[in-house]
């Protein structure tokens, strides 16, 4: 049988991220960005549909994310490289900037995604539009 | 490889004159390798007959359960080879994330449910979780993977040498996929069924009925097309007729859709119906 097909938990992860009102970001267990939904388009300044997916070291700079001091955020840093190195939850806060070239201050949690039989399947990413 | 339906019922066995000719029996499906191998696909109230039938030479069974609701599990206590010492059975199934096969089986093989616990069978019982990849069994490959369906729940995907079957009797691929059935990576039990000579399927709802059961599981008549179609198959089988369908509601469904155009045959799931595949003439027929 060839892999084409992903697994049933991330296909209904994706499914779930699609109805919700939280912007959600899915990468797979390599860090290879699978989705992301409408309300995270309007963070991070794309259509997923424009963006499609992208490896980890692509999305992991194409935001240049930065600390509360400005300072550069390596990619070993960011909660959802975190998440799928360590299998740990991990949060953060950070700025980036779109690719609408907006910079924002956003909040991210970022938790492994394990399926039946301890599958390790990926992370997911939740993260908030900070208000100052 | 020889496919025979013994159950075709979802939910609830359903006896009656009403549903006489494609059976009242919940889900049950045998497969009979080249070399004489037995796979049982589901154990519901149609595996009772198939037990009366079984071959005596057969020393071996392997049931493949997709799931643990009672449609798909209620036969194993009427079941004799599994009170027969002579007889090694292997069963297969979902654990959970907390509770192994063994101990999801239990709850229904003890009392108050049932009088026999799943300790007392008297067969050589080998318990296998899956999904557990791609396996042999005789000279069959047996390749599980979780589908979309409440409940850890699995589809199969059974090859010989010649032919190949999938059965996905609990699923509804078209709650996961965003562009049903446009993207194949996004569906549930793509892989399990691409390009298989006959695909046994879900097909519970009419168009009309599902808007109203979505996410109960299954699948419309429509939606099993449009996945029989996404995937590639020679032949499908529709299965899991909801209880309250009768024998004319489903002729009448049918014949909306089998209709010329498609790419392959698709044949309401009869109970007795027999299907021969790889051979020249893998044509299905009923008892």
């Amino acid at each position: 049988m060839n892999q084409n097909q992903h697994d049933i938990e991330v296909i209904l992860f994706r499914q779930l991220a699609s109805y919700l009102a939280m912007p959600l970001f899915i990468v797979d267990p390599g860090g290879t960005l699978l989705f992301y939904n409408e309300p995270a388009e309007a963070i991070l300044g794309r259509r997923f549909e424009e963006t499609g997916e992208m490896s980890a070291a692509e999305w992991a700079t194409a935001f240049h994310p930065t600390d509360e001091e400005g300072d550069p955020l390596p990619a070993e840093k960011l909660p959802l490289t975190m998440a799928l190195a360590e299998r740990r939850p991990a949060h953060g806060s950070l700025w980036i900037h779109g690719f609408d070239h907006v910079r924002r201050h956003i909040e991210i949690t970022a938790i492994p995604l394990v399926g039946q039989s301890n599958r390790f399947l990926g992370a997911v990413a939740i993260f908030w539009s900070k208000r100052l | 490889m020889k496919v025979r339906l013994w159950g075709t019922r979802g939910s609830l066995a359903s006896p009656g004159a009403e549903t006489a000719r494609y059976g009242g029996n919940t889900a049950c499906v045998e497969v009979l390798g080249p070399r004489g191998t037995v796979l049982i696909l589901d154990a519901g109230t149609g595996i009772r007959r198939l037990a009366a039938e079984l071959s005596p030479t057969v020393r071996r069974l392997d049931i493949l359960l997709t799931h643990l609701h009672m449609d798909h599990i209620q036969g194993l206590g009427f079941f004799p080879p599994l009170h027969d010492p002579e007889m090694e059975i292997h069963i297969w199934g979902p654990a959970s994330t907390t509770l192994s096969l063994g101990e999801r089986l239990r709850r229904y093989l003890s009392p108050p449910l049932f009088p026999v616990r799943l300790r007392d069978l008297r067969c050589r019982l080998v318990l296998h979780e899956v999904p557990s990849g791609e396996v042999r069994v005789g000279e069959l490959t047996v390749t599980s993977a979780l589908v979309c369906h409440p409940g850890p729940t699995v589809g199969y995907r059974i090859g010989s040498d010649e032919a190949v079957l999938a059965y996905l009797p609990d699923h509804e691929p078209s709650l996961g996929a965003r562009k049903f059935p446009a993207e194949p990576r996004w569906t549930s039990g793509y892989d399990l069924a691409a390009g298989v000579d006959l695909l046994i399927h879900d097909a519970q709802y009419s168009l009309a009925e599902y808007p109203e059961h979505v996410g109960w599981g299954h699948s419309s008549l429509d939606d099993a097309i449009r996945f029989a179609t996404c995937a590639g198959v020679k032949h499908l089988v529709t299965f899991h007729h909801d209880p309250a369908r009768t024998d004319e509601n489903l002729d009448r469904m049918m014949a909306n859709a089998v209709r010329e155009g498609r790419r392959f045959a698709i044949t309401p799931g009869a109970e007795g119906a027999t299907f021969e595949l790889g051979t020249p003439a893998a044509a299905g027929h009923d008892e």
